[in-house]
């Protein structure tokens, strides 16, 4: 297992390394520069703000530099907000997204087990149908178009919730359910067609000959085992939740990363695009490594061996 | 034990030629099906899937037939008929006849602008007074475009990554997965938008920048299914008989991958018509005049609270578009694959 861990980890920071060296020379093929009025500027200033980003050193040492400061947590100073260490931009927004993201993965995943858990039961009865239909309609239906209606309908028709920026937990709940439904959908689907396959295999029946109750079966025997396989999929439900988080982010006018790594595309914000990258790479890296463990602890019939592959 | 047996008289006749046509237990009562024709049936048989290709087949039509016949000019400005709501001729109902809610009164918007009583659109008109439908169209068409074009692309990569990974095997494969769970610990969307910022906005560039990104997926599948199909007997008969690596790909293990790759492309193409969205939607896809969904739906959404109707029928559209391709999806895996039949 630590061996396992131990090149889990090393192919973790390879990945991350791979990472920061792609995005820094693509970044560098870009024209843009920190300067925001260049024909007013003279020369000698240009020549001092290009030493204040460090930009005259020649490109080898820029990026030698860039790799130094990445490990200590430091990518530079955003061209937007000047002075700002690009660090502090997303150390200081970060939180809004990781609760909205952790709220909207865990609701849309439970939800998500309880609607595929009784399509699976009921098996080919309308409620079965029905979780069919909301699994369908959850993969179907984009995350920002889900946002802007739940905005308008629950946010300003009924005034239930407010309708945007950041405050205390009823600002979350909005952005939450948007992001929630497409994690939703996906467990449920993949719930129901796991119990399905579970609920037909031998030891249910032999649960049952022994004389169980019904929701002792689901829930001891069924449930349990088709949840495993579950955990596979969490790491691509990161993701969704990740992209959907920049539309969704900026719809509501959260102060997040998502919305932060929008508005620093349109204004051509270099630094800022790469911390920002680096930190999603790394956040979705490390989803990855803890379901990949957890799978092998929950389940036992999966081997971890120290081989690739 | 023998003369216990008692055998009727008649067992000894010669059968009549319709006796033995209609005992004949070697004949095979359905045609013979090939592997094809066989998913096709069990295709049919799916409503969903069914009802799917055929709305499909209405959108492909009307989005690239309005190259020919659109009712107006997707780009034709009309300032005087801005905002005007949806009106189909013959319908009453509210929402769809024309009238709007103004100072909590319906009034008939068409009346207001000076519209003629022949004036109709069928979703409306957008704030310059562009027809809402021909844009939607046009938007359509353009959305489409992107992902089938990003398809093809991604498609050819994936499936040849996949087969020169599993087919070579050993290192070659190695390295090419590592490749690949490199490429899927970045989200895909950062990678879309960092290939976008340096091929600078546009169409092309959004379908390069899909293409590049979503490929990877395919060629996971290419190569689990490789892997299996190198280890069977018809490829080690190819290989004994001498057929090059080339033609063993092209004749023997791409028509069997057809079935995964036809199932994976069903759920390639509305992940792309959502990237495409996505970018528009933030601003970096398509730009005007040019309009796909994602544009259309940024422009409805600005006036929602006010013309619900801009953003609805975009989004209508859009929606309808990814249930279809993903209902067709599912069909098709069911009918390629009965095994996973749920």
């Amino acid at each position: 297992m630590a061996k396992y861990l131990a090149k889990r980890i090393f192919y973790l920071i390879l990945t991350l390394f791979i990472v920061i060296t792609v995005t820094f020379f693509l970044m560098k093929l870009l024209p843009g520069t920190p300067l925001t009025n260049q024909a007013k500027l003279s020369k000698s200033q240009i020549a001092l703000i290009y030493q204040q980003y460090g930009l005259d050193k020649p490109v080898w040492q820029q990026y030698v530099l860039y790799l130094a400061g990445a490990v200590k947590g430091n990518f530079g100073t955003s061209f937007q907000f000047s002075d700002q260490p690009v660090s502090y931009l997303i150390s200081s927004r970060i939180e809004p997204s990781l609760q909205i993201g952790l709220q909207a993965i865990i609701v849309g995943v439970i939800v998500g087990i309880v609607i595929g858990a009784f399509g699976a039961m009921k098996q080919n009865s309308w409620v079965d149908t029905s979780a069919t239909v909301v699994s369908i309609l959850g993969i179907s239906i984009p995350s920002f178009v889900l946002a802007v209606l739940l905005q308008y309908y629950l946010g300003l028709k009924l005034g239930w919730f407010p309708i945007a920026e950041w405050g205390g937990f009823s600002y979350t709940v909005l952005p939450t359910l948007a992001l929630a439904a497409a994690p939703l959908a996906e467990s449920a689907r993949f719930v129901r067609t796991e119990m399905v396959d579970v609920l037909s295999s031998d030891y249910i029946e032999l649960a049952k000959a022994k004389g169980l109750s019904r929701m002792g079966v689901i829930y001891h025997h069924a449930l349990r085992n088709s949840l495993i396989p579950l955990i596979t999929i969490v790491g691509p439900l990161a993701v969704n939740i990740m992209t959907g988080s920049m539309v969704v982010e900026n719809i509501f006018s959260i102060p997040g990363i998502g919305e932060q790594f929008v508005k620093s595309v349109l204004t051509n914000d270099y630094p800022t695009i790469m911390g920002l990258t680096i930190v999603y790479s790394f956040m979705l890296c490390v989803v990855l490594l803890i379901t990949d463990i957890l799978y092998g602890i929950v389940d036992p019939r999966i081997r971890i061996t120290g081989k690739a592959n | 034990m023998a003369d216990t047996v008692k055998l009727p008289e008649d067992s000894f006749k010669p059968m009549t030629p319709a006796e033995r046509q209609a005992l004949d237990s070697e004949k095979i009562a359905a045609p013979s099906l090939t592997f094809r024709q066989d998913a096709w049936r069990r295709l049919k048989k799916n409503k969903g899937a069914w009802v799917s290709l055929i709305v499909l087949a209405i959108i492909f039509i009307m989005a690239f037939g309005s190259l020919v016949v659109s009712p107006h000019n997707p780009n034709a400005v009309n300032p005087s008929y801005a905002n005007l709501p949806s009106k189909i001729p013959g319908v009453g109902i509210n929402g769809f006849n024309g009238t709007l809610v103004q100072a909590g009164q319906r009034v008939d918007a068409y009346k207001q602008a000076g519209a003629s009583a022949g004036t109709y659109y069928i979703m409306g008109t957008d704030y310059l007074g562009r027809d809402l439908f021909s844009r939607v169209l046009y938007g359509t068409r353009i959305s489409l475009i992107i992902a089938l074009v990003a398809t093809l692309f991604d498609l050819t990569i994936g499936v040849t990554y996949g087969m020169i990974s599993g087919w070579k095997g050993g290192r070659v494969d190695t390295i090419m997965q590592r490749i690949i769970e490199i490429i899927l610990s970045i989200p895909n969307l950062v990678v879309i938008v960092l290939l976008i910022l340096i091929l600078k906005p546009g169409m092309t560039s959004i379908i390069i920048a899909i293409a590049l990104t979503s490929w990877v997926n395919m060629a996971r599948l290419v190569r689990a299914q490789t892997l299996e199909l190198k280890e069977q007997e018809f490829i080690l008969a190819a290989r004994t008989l001498g057929e090059s690596s080339m033609k063993i790909s092209f004749k023997h293990l791409l028509p069997n991958l057809s079935s995964v790759i036809i199932i994976n492309t069903m759920f390639t193409i509305p992940n792309a018509i959502f990237f495409e969205a996505t970018l528009s939607y933030i601003g970096i896809g398509i730009s005007s005049p040019q309009a796909s969904l994602g544009t259309l739906l940024n422009d409805g959404q600005k006036n929602f609270q006010f013309l619900p109707y801009q953003m609805w029928w975009p989004a209508l559209i859009l929606s309808i578009i990814m249930l279809a391709f993903n209902l067709l999806g599912d069909g098709l895996r069911d009918a390629f694959d009965p095994r996973t039949k749920e």
